[in-house]
């Protein structure tokens, strides 16, 4: 019964796909069974929307007249720096970057209101951004100063590049210690006051192909409300991991980085957010399409937050540290139930990632395929996996001579 | 009948040193909680209450205030979530010491119980689309 893709988009073009979301899947598979499922289901939508700080976007302005080069000069969008090492109107903006003049946490913990997520998510919204950059001048790019509004209907090439997304998997933050601490997870109550966790669970994308069997390079996905490329692996992709018997990682994994024209894409799904003492960032909406081409492929979509695990890392000494140890291992079905037992306490749970959001892109993208808007692609080339041997490593320090 | 409202004060400059709230325990016999308190100097003073007693003495309560010149409005109307802002991620509801926000279970949306909010301020910064805010 093995299905390819392009039979799969052959049967989209003609209005006949079934595409199911990765939470309606679970019931269809329990009632009908695996096979049966896999011959009727030919595509199985996933969805995640949370914060996501390698999250950046590149734009080309178009020249000014008299000409100026960015490249080697200095260029803010509304007080935030982009990055200006590229050629004359090419610019780049880091979802984490931060006005020279913002205090950050010099009063702690720092508030962190607008930053590089924020410039993006407004410059989606087609909101005017205050542009100001200083270059040095040369024969052929004189001009020294610039100072104008910008708006992305005007711009030429804007794209947003994530750099790592949709992380397969996440560490489960708590804090041992006796006073509150303020992370990139949310704020953790002293004395394992609260747990935050940030994945979708039994919607995201990456554990619902635990093995990257259908999900590699140039897979066209939903992102930020528009469509997207996976476009390489994302940074830190590390799938060698313990995974459960079905092979779902039990730890961060595997990540993407996406790219894809952000004049398609909507400020709903991509959200400027600031975490408190920690710094800014931007909330990313990603849905992925799954086709169903085997009965294997249909049984990992059928994974439910009781079946996924994850660690729960000490936010107080462990993480900042780099120390390895970890406080428990808890299920997503445990987590999102509210209250976890860990150590003998019973802690409230938070999420930093919305599931209703999640469930809406996987509805989203399973009607644009239902309508034939959405075609599935085939992967150009496979994402590692565990195979690979690939082994993060953390930076040696050496001190210059 | 007994009501108990929480109501946020605003007194004009000239009556930030006059004992008001005083009467409203002598007079009408109200029963009074302060949430949150600011006098500034040079500016007007902010009482956030949760005010309660006899329907009627209640009202008369309310009456006499408006008549001193401050200004009254329900808490209600001030600590606000944006709903377009709001993603229902969820950070908020461990941080919120009084559980005005629950998660259903069913739909996994964040609701926001504004009764239940002691307008502490707590989740303004913590959210991370800064979804909530105060109007006082």
């Amino acid at each position: 019964m093995a299905k390819t893709i392009e039979e799969i988009n052959e049967k989209i073009k003609q209005g006949k796909a079934v595409v199911v979301t990765a939470e309606e899947i679970i019931g269809i598979a329990r009632e009908k069974g695996t096979k049966k499922a896999a011959e009727e289901v030919d595509v199985v939508t996933t969805g995640t929307f949370g914060p996501m700080c390698s999250s950046g976007a590149y734009f080309n302005t178009g020249h000014t007249k008299p000409r100026l080069k960015f490249g080697g000069g200095r260029v803010t969008l509304n007080d935030v720096p982009a990055y200006a090492g590229l050629a004359a109107a090419d610019l780049f903006i880091g979802a984490a970057a931060l006005p020279d003049d913002d205090p950050r946490n010099k009063v702690h913990p720092g508030e962190f209101n607008y930053g590089g997520g924020h410039v993006i998510e407004e410059l989606v919204a087609g909101k005017d951004i205050r542009l100001e950059a200083t270059a040095y001048g040369t024969d052929c790019y004189p001009r020294k100063k610039l100072e104008t509004l910008i708006n992305i209907r005007d711009l030429n090439d804007t794209v947003l590049f994530n750099i790592r997304n949709a992380y397969q998997n996440y560490n489960i933050a708590a804090n041992t210690s006796d006073k509150t601490i303020y992370t990139y997870m949310g704020v953790l109550r002293a004395n394992l006051g609260n747990i935050n966790y940030a994945t979708a669970g039994q919607l995201s994308p990456l554990l619902n192909d635990p093995y990257y069997k259908t999900i590699g390079i140039g897979t066209r996905v939903f992102l930020g409300g528009g469509t997207g490329f996976v476009a390489w692996p994302g940074t830190q992709h590390n799938p060698d991991v313990p995974r459960t018997k079905k092979g779902v990682p039990t730890r961060g994994a595997a990540a993407l980085c996406l790219i894809g024209d952000l004049k398609q894409m909507s400020p709903r799904w991509l959200v400027g957010t600031s975490m408190l003492g920690y710094g800014c960032t931007l909330t990313v909406g990603i849905g992925v399409p799954i086709p169903i081409l085997s009965e294997e492929i249909l049984s990992y979509t059928t994974v439910t937050d009781a079946e996924i695990f994850g660690a729960v890392i000490d936010y107080s000494g462990d993480y900042p540290n780099l120390k390895e140890g970890i406080l428990g291992e808890v299920s997503y079905a445990e987590l999102k139930s509210g209250r976890v037992k860990l150590k003998g306490k019973e802690i409230p749970t938070a999420s930093l990632s919305s599931y209703p959001r999640a469930v809406e892109i996987a509805s989203t993208l399973k009607e644009w395929i239902v309508a034939g808007k959405f075609l599935l692609t085939e992967p150009v080339a496979p994402l590692p996996g565990v195979e690979a041997g690939i082994k993060l490593k953390p930076l040696k320090e050496r001190k210059p001579e | 009948m007994n009501v108990s409202k929480r109501i946020v004060l605003h007194f004009p400059k000239r009556m930030v040193d006059r004992p008001i709230v005083s009467r409203l325990v002598k007079d009408y016999d109200l029963d009074f909680n302060i949430l949150k308190a600011l006098v500034t100097p040079e500016e007007e003073g902010l009482l956030v209450l949760e005010l309660s007693g006899e329907q009627q003495e209640y009202d008369k309560g309310i009456r006499y205030l408006t008549k001193t010149g401050v200004k009254i409005q329900s808490l209600s109307q001030d600590v606000l979530r944006n709903e377009e802002r709001c993603t229902h991620c969820g950070a908020c509801i461990a941080i919120c010491p009084s559980g005005a926000f629950e998660l259903d279970p069913v739909t996994r949306r964040v609701d926001f119980y504004n009764e239940k909010c002691v307008a502490c301020g707590l989740c303004i910064k913590a959210c991370p689309p800064r979804a909530m805010e105060v109007h006082f």
